[in-house]
């Protein structure tokens, strides 16, 4: 098997020997040509096999034509100068970054253009006289970065990017180092004339550093912490702020009556970490979008007739936004494209795949007259419909309109560090009170020193940062292995999970069926290089795979060939006849063959043959299910309750129940809204929920559940809202995942007893009275980078058994 | 020693040149994506060779440098 010089696929069809290089398809050979031509080949020396396979996508774009819609898709628009940015799911490697920032090479008529690798992003400056956007979108096209432009970008407001916490750190580093130089010579106490005589300027210009990052970086503690104190919580926030408020006042006044240094290094030094711990916290996967609707799903715009003359030559068509699509417009979709609005079928043969929808895994076939919804996606030529609805009103849309969607998830769960502060600012508070009432009665000048020293070294600073150190490190673990968590509180949600329940379509099946037994009189080898030759003219998804396994056979050219939506295929080959389809097409004498009747229930799979000599049998097709299913519930079955929920019939009741655990609960014939609310009564009796679904039909249990995971074949298409998204050829790891964040949440209480053994140094010298400045200097510091060392160091040895899961 | 406040002057100063090119640096969203330009400026220059006079197009770059898988 050759392997594609272009893509690295294997050549299965056939392969083109182009330049002394093997390629897969046509595809491929263009866009080699076209580099080629352009000098751009060293494309290739930069990734083995970097391309991707080109889509068809002739009559996709055409709506770029539309004035109203370019225009609410370009950055910039002036002097023929034109700037836009599109998401390009397939950058991938460097030689995406670089035959894409050369595309100036392609086509004078582009300036520049510049890649956002993270972000999967291209920003392309164009001259507007020479090029249209159209073209641009073309030009990508061929080469196989095909842009998605859906209905979310349309109208896109600049986005805002916030860089506050950027700032705020570059404002507590700069002015943390600068007072680290300041206040060192004073750490060693030495009686020196010039020491004397300069220190009150060294002392000033300390205070005047730390005002900026008290009252600019350290903002959010104190917001924090009183909206925490408004609504009766001692989050950790609260130990913090009084932390920070109490270095601050103290060493003010000490500059101010010239008692001392202060506290201003410890003080900046310690809302610097913080606030790296919060920036290591905030890592986000910008190119998938966890909180996406309808919008990123739908196209932009669709076919609309004007004239509805019904004599189709001189129908006139134009591209129309899908926002002002209103009722009893006439709009044509053709194969492969999604109906965005609830409509009526006029014409043309309708067969509607909605397993995104309702889980369902078998595209329908409609009449003339039937009801469309939107959200399905056509898949056998083009139909013209009638819209009933306008989008907003739709179907699909309607479904997110579930309270669920606007409720915050997170807002519901006490995370472990807001647990433990609750008891640790109560003991420190406790502890502060006691010594200095101590104090009081045998020192009283000491008294108030001893009070602010031992809230300043109870400064929570390390148990702040165990969380997002930890966190932040698993979740950077998590998406090298394709696991793509939407923030790191996920994470120690995973850890609490006792109930994981999944979905059957699409989640625990891949989206090809693709284990096919046949059920009947063996055909004989006419009859079976008639088959497929038939099959091979068709292009139902079911001829398709059908066709896959049954290649060998020779093929001849067929004398008639005609094809009935929805319900079969027929083909004449010198006066043998072959029928292929469901069961009433194929068989008009109706005797009554054992087979058929055992699988014509309606819920399998099945095509049925028959010939020239009658009925002969039918191919069953069974969903393949995901490798590593039978290992993940095996796994699983201990530590958690597993139930599935699917929106299919029951066809495959026995095969999964022998897969699963005995204990496992099997539900069919699922509702969306089923979903939604047997995970509401899970939770009500005090269970934690994981959801692992695929589809629109999963999403308002996924947003219900405590944590949802979608799985994906490919992230880059689009999925429903959720908190994580895992790739599918990870779904064997799903258990490993679980572990993991239970480990993570042992390393983090780990830390939280390491830190606690800083503080009771810390403790010790603060109570007798003894803190000074340059104690605090290195016990704060040395307490917080040995957390993140700690952590760090740890949640890497737990990323390596994912690793070895591996091989 | 009262130069001392002078050069106590100079450092802030220059401390805050720093601090402002930073900030700057943000503003113009320098640190929006930390990744792209370091695979950017592994790419080989390539020769400019004159085709026809006035337009020039960039030869064939050098192909036994392969560079190392960078993800």
């Amino acid at each position: 098997m050759e392997s594609c010089y272009h893509c690295g696929d294997q050549c299965r069809e056939r392969v083109i020997s182009h330049c002394g290089k093997n390629f897969c398809c046509n595809g491929c050979k263009t866009v080699f040509d076209i580099l080629q031509d352009h000098d751009l080949s060293y494309y290739y020396d930069l990734e083995l096999n970097p391309g991707t396979t080109p889509s068809a996508f002739e009559g996709k774009f055409d709506f770029l034509e539309n004035e109203t819609i370019v225009a609410s898709l370009l950055e910039f628009d002036e002097q023929d100068t034109q700037i836009v940015s599109f998401v390009v799911p397939n950058i991938h490697c460097s030689s995406c970054i670089w035959v894409l920032e050369n595309l100036n090479k392609l086509h004078s008529g582009i300036k520049t253009t510049q890649v956002n690798f993270p972000e999967k992003t291209v920003r392309i400056t164009y001259d507007a006289k020479a090029y249209s956007l159209k073209e641009v979108v073309t030009l990508l096209c061929r080469i196989g970065y095909e842009p998605s432009i859906a209905l979310e970008d349309f109208n896109k407001k600049e986005k805002n990017i916030d860089r506050s916490l950027i700032y705020k750190l570059g404002v507590a580093g700069f002015a943390f180092g600068n007072i680290m130089f300041l206040s060192f010579p004073e750490y060693f106490e030495v009686n020196e004339f010039w020491l004397e005589q300069f220190k009150h300027v060294f002392r000033w210009l300390m205070f005047a550093f730390s005002i900026p990052v008290v009252f600019y970086s350290g903002r959010d503690y104190f917001i924090s912490a009183y909206k925490g104190l408004r609504s009766k919580i001692l989050n950790i926030d609260v130990p913090i702020a009084i932390g920070i408020a109490v270095l601050f006042i103290r060493s003010t006044a000490e500059v101010a009556m010239g008692w001392g240094t202060g506290f201003f290094d410890s003080l900046t030094g310690l809302i610097f970490f913080l606030l790296l711990g919060r920036l290591f916290q905030q890592k986000t996967y910008s190119f998938l979008s966890f909180e996406r609707d309808y919008k990123s799903y739908f196209p932009i715009a669709v076919t609309r007739i004007l004239s509805l003359d019904t004599s189709k030559n001189n129908q006139k068509e134009e591209q129309a936004q899908v926002y002002e699509l209103k009722k009893g417009d006439r709009i044509l979709i053709r194969n492969g494209e999604l109906i965005p609005v609830d409509a009526i079928l006029i014409n043309g043969d309708a067969l509607i795949d909605y397993s995104f929808v309702s889980g369902e895994a078998e595209p329908v076939a409609k009449q003339s007259g039937d009801k469309l919804f939107a959200g399905g996606r056509q898949q056998a030529g083009i139909i013209e419909m009638e819209v009933i609805k306008p989008v907003e009103q739709s179907y699909l849309t309607q479904l997110w309109s579930n309270e669920v969607f606007s409720k915050n998830k997170t807002s519901s769960f006490e995370n472990l560090t807001n647990q433990i502060s609750e008891r640790f600012t109560l003991g420190i508070l406790s502890i502060a009170i006691i010594a200095t009432i101590f104090w009081i009665v045998f020192e009283p000048s000491k008294a108030i020193n001893v009070f602010t020293a031992v809230l300043i070294v109870a400064c929570p600073c390390a148990i702040a940062l165990a969380a997002p150190f930890t966190l932040g490190n698993l979740l950077r673990v998590f998406g090298k292995h394709k696991f793509y968590v939407k923030d790191s509180s996920i994470i120690e949600q995973m850890a609490h999970v006792d109930t994981i329940v999944f979905d059957k379509t699409g989640t625990l099946t891949t989206n090809e069926k693709s284990v096919i037994s046949y059920e009947g009189v063996a055909l004989n080898a006419s009859e079976k290089s008639l088959l497929t030759s038939t099959l091979r003219a068709s292009n139902h998804p079911l001829s398709r795979a059908l066709y896959d396994i049954l290649k060998e056979n020779n093929i001849q050219t067929l004398d008639e060939f005609e094809e009935v939506v929805g319900k079969g295929i027929s083909g004449v080959y010198q006066k043998e006849r072959i029928k292929i389809g469901s069961y009433a097409f194929v068989d008009e004498e109706e005797d009554n063959l054992q087979t058929h009747l055992n699988f014509n229930d309606n819920k399998h799979t099945t095509v049925h043959i028959s010939t020239n000599n009658g009925y002969k049998g039918c191919y069953v097709f069974y969903n393949r299910y995901r490798e590593g299913v039978r290992q993940v519930f095996d796994q699983l079955s201990d530590k958690a309750e597993i139930i599935i929920l699917s929106g299919d019939n029951d066809g495959e009741k026995k095969h999964l129940q022998h897969l699963l655990s005995k204990k496992a609960k099997l539900l069919f014939n699922q509702k969306p809204e089923d979903k939604l609310n047997y995970i509401k009564n899970l939770q009500d009796k005090g269970k934690n929920v994981m959801m692992v679904g695929d589809g629109l039909n999963d999403s308002g249990a996924l947003a219900q559940s405590n944590v949802g995971v979608v799985v994906s074949e490919n992230i880059n298409v689009f999925s429903p809202a959720s908190d994580g998204i895992l790739d599918a050829k990870r779904f064997k790891d799903l258990y490993t995942f679980l572990t993991l964040s239970k480990n993570g949440i042992s390393v983090i209480k780990w830390s939280f007893i390491l830190s606690l053994l800083y503080n009771l140094v810390g403790l010790g010298f603060a109570v007798t009275g003894n803190l000074k400045p340059v104690v605090a200097a290195i016990l704060m510091p040395l307490s917080s980078i040995s957390i993140v060392i700690f952590t760090t160091v740890v949640t890497y040895y737990l990323g390596l058994k994912l690793k070895n899961s591996n091989n | 020693m009262s130069i001392i406040y002078m050069l106590l002057a100079i450092s802030v100063i220059v401390a805050v040149v720093f601090f402002a090119a930073f900030v700057l640096s943000v503003k113009n969203g320098q640190y929006d994506d930390t990744y792209t330009p370091s695979v950017r400026m592994l790419f080989d220059d390539e020769l400019v060779k004159d085709k026809k006079p006035a337009t020039k197009k960039p030869a064939t770059p050098n192909t036994n440098n392969h560079n190392p898988k960078l993800n």
